[in-house]
């Protein structure tokens, strides 16, 4: 009769812990993010992220390549955000060259910057909400990114690794019917936003498994070196295109959301209405897309026009040397950061002096906002890593580079 | 537009805030400086990091609160070899400022900032893992980006682009 009295495997007390491998390969961990959890229960007692599986090693191979062979490499850093790169790194090089560029290139990168925001914060609110469990959001904002995705195809013929810009400006003219179909598309965007907050932020069952859920103050925030939604959904108002304009920001009148309670649900709101600001951004831009060139006014450095390259010698000549040997840029060193949909991303270039980078080094958002991990879930509940995990905003790109 | 020249007299450039406080915490520390292309470069030795980096959080002139980075350069086959590469940011005032070690390649190690700011534990790590420079002090210095049975360093510059298996 001893078995219906069993004795206890594990009395209370004793070490009841359990380690649990949420391994790469998971549906939620949005990428290839190995967690190594600790759990007593469902409680997590400790929490190590382990990356390094999407590792590829961009940053030496960008040490072989000529400055403008490296702009397809950055795409693929943050792929949900590749114009955000390209542009970050076009910035420091054009930084490093001391080269001006022309206001409609200017306007045309901050038009496909917040269009690419748009892109990758659509991308973000379908997986998180996904992973809570509210499916049909996946497939609305996969509806929009659609759109967006064939502007993008439109524009650059690529769909998400775009490579659009080059050192100097923009590779080609936006072909006719762009503009009125950025025009049509934020006519219409405002009310989808609002056919997605209507599914969520007031729904009882997101807000019970968001609100209060991984909190992070300010200070520990800005300690482990969070930044963009991350950070802002603790309180702090620090945006880099407001405060350190890049490529005429600062033209353009943007309200940045600011969250103080420091949950996932702050940082949900942080990113949805970064997304009507986005629009608002975009109208902007398409009222006021200047004249001109959209390639800077350098030969050394930018290609010439195809049909100048197929009738003048000099452009011919050109075109070949920049194509055969690129273009030398003047020793030094440069750190350009930019306002990513993650946060800082930064690219510190150091130059020798030839044609090739000496040293590129991507400073990646998720990078520094993956340590605030620990710090969210330690003591939570297991379901809440989930929810965490998706209010960073990870991508395994840009960690592991 | 052409450039300006490079700016590396410390007697120009001492009054800039942090250049000014870090000289007069203690002359030694500061072995050069540089502005470049609107970017202050302070050259600190590798004794004194730690505290530089506790000074320039502290104080109100400078008030860099926040680590946007740490990285390094390999300048092989030239000594001093490696260059730690801090940026900071200080958030109200909206600046940056980049501060470097030199570290010959005979002992590349330098003291950790993760007691200044926990935010540097992964950059150190990456450091670690791909120049090989060690950070004394770290709480969890292992490798980051490469499996933890890795042999060799892969951002050094006697290290293939091509790798070796």
């Amino acid at each position: 009769m001893a078995h219906l009295n069993p004795t206890p495997v594990l009395e209370p007390g004793q070490d009841r812990t359990m380690i649990l491998n949420m391994g790469p390969q998971h549906p939620s961990t949005h990428g290839v993010l190995r967690v190594l959890l600790e759990i007593d229960g469902e409680t997590v007692v400790r929490l190590m992220p382990d990356i390094g599986y999407l590792h590829t090693g961009i940053e030496k191979t960008c040490e072989a390549k000529f400055y403008q062979q490296v702009v397809p490499l950055t795409d693929r850093i943050d792929y949900l955000c590749p114009m955000t790169n390209n542009l970050c790194y076009v910035l420091a090089v054009e930084k490093l060259l001391g080269l001006e560029i022309p206001p409609k290139a200017q306007w045309l990168r901050v038009l496909l910057n917040e269009l690419t925001r748009m892109n990758s914060h659509l991308v973000w609110l379908g997986t998180h909400a996904m992973d809570i469990g509210a499916l049909t959001v996946f497939l609305y904002c996969f509806r929009e990114r659609e759109e967006i995705l064939r502007m993008f195809e439109m524009v650059s013929g690529q769909r998400m690794m775009t490579s659009y810009f080059r050192v100097g400006g923009i590779a080609l003219e936006p072909p006719l019917g762009f503009f009125d179909r950025v025009r049509d598309f934020a006519g219409y965007f405002p009310e989808r936003i609002d056919q997605y907050e209507n599914l969520l932020t007031g729904n009882p069952i997101w807000m019970m498994r968001t609100k209060g859920v991984a909190r992070m103050t300010a200070e520990d925030a800005i300690a482990l070196g969070a930044t963009g939604p991350t950070l802002r959904g603790s309180g702090v108002d620090i945006d880099l295109r407001r405060d350190m304009p890049y490529s005429s920001y600062e033209k353009f009148q943007f309200k940045v959301p600011i969250s103080q309670e420091g949950d996932v649900f702050a940082r949900y709101m942080c990113r949805v209405q970064e997304l009507r600001e986005s629009v608002g951004i975009v109208r902007q831009a398409l009222d006021g897309m200047p004249e001109g060139p959209i390639k800077a006014d350098a030969p050394g450095v930018v290609l010439p026009d195809r049909e100048k390259m197929k009738t003048q010698m000099e452009s011919l000549i050109y075109h070949f040397k920049i194509i055969t040997e690129g273009f030398a840029v003047p020793a030094g060193e440069v750190y350009q950061a930019v306002e990513s949909p993650r946060g800082e991303m930064g690219y510190y270039i150091v130059s020798d002096g030839t044609a090739k980078p000496y040293r590129v080094h991507m400073r990646s958002a998720c990078f520094a906002n993956l340590q605030t991990l620990p710090t969210m879930c330690e003591g939570r509940l297991l379901a809440d890593v989930v929810a965490a995990i998706g209010s960073i905003d990870i991508v395994l790109g840009e960690i592991d580079r | 537009m052409p450039l300006a020249p490079a700016i590396t007299d410390l007697e120009q450039l001492k009054n800039h805030p942090a250049v000014a406080r870090l000289v007069g915490w203690n002359a030694d520390a500061v072995t050069g400086v540089k502005f470049d292309r609107d970017e202050m470069t302070i050259y600190v030795d590798r004794a004194f990091i730690r505290e530089a980096c506790v000074i320039l959080k502290d104080d109100p002139a400078c008030s860099f609160n926040f680590l946007s980075d740490v990285t390094c350069v390999d300048w092989y086959p030239a000594e001093p070899r490696f260059e730690v590469v801090y940026h900071l940011l200080s958030m109200q005032k909206k600046e940056r400022v980049r501060l470097k070690v030199r570290l010959n390649s005979a002992s590349p190690a330098v003291e950790s900032i993760t007691s200044v700011w926990p935010g540097a534990n992964y950059f150190e790590r990456e450091v670690f893992d791909l120049f090989g420079i060690r950070f004394t002090g770290h709480p969890y210095l292992r490798r980051i980006l490469m499996p933890e049975d890795w042999e060799g360093h892969p951002l050094r510059k006697d290290y293939p682009v091509e790798g070796y298996r």
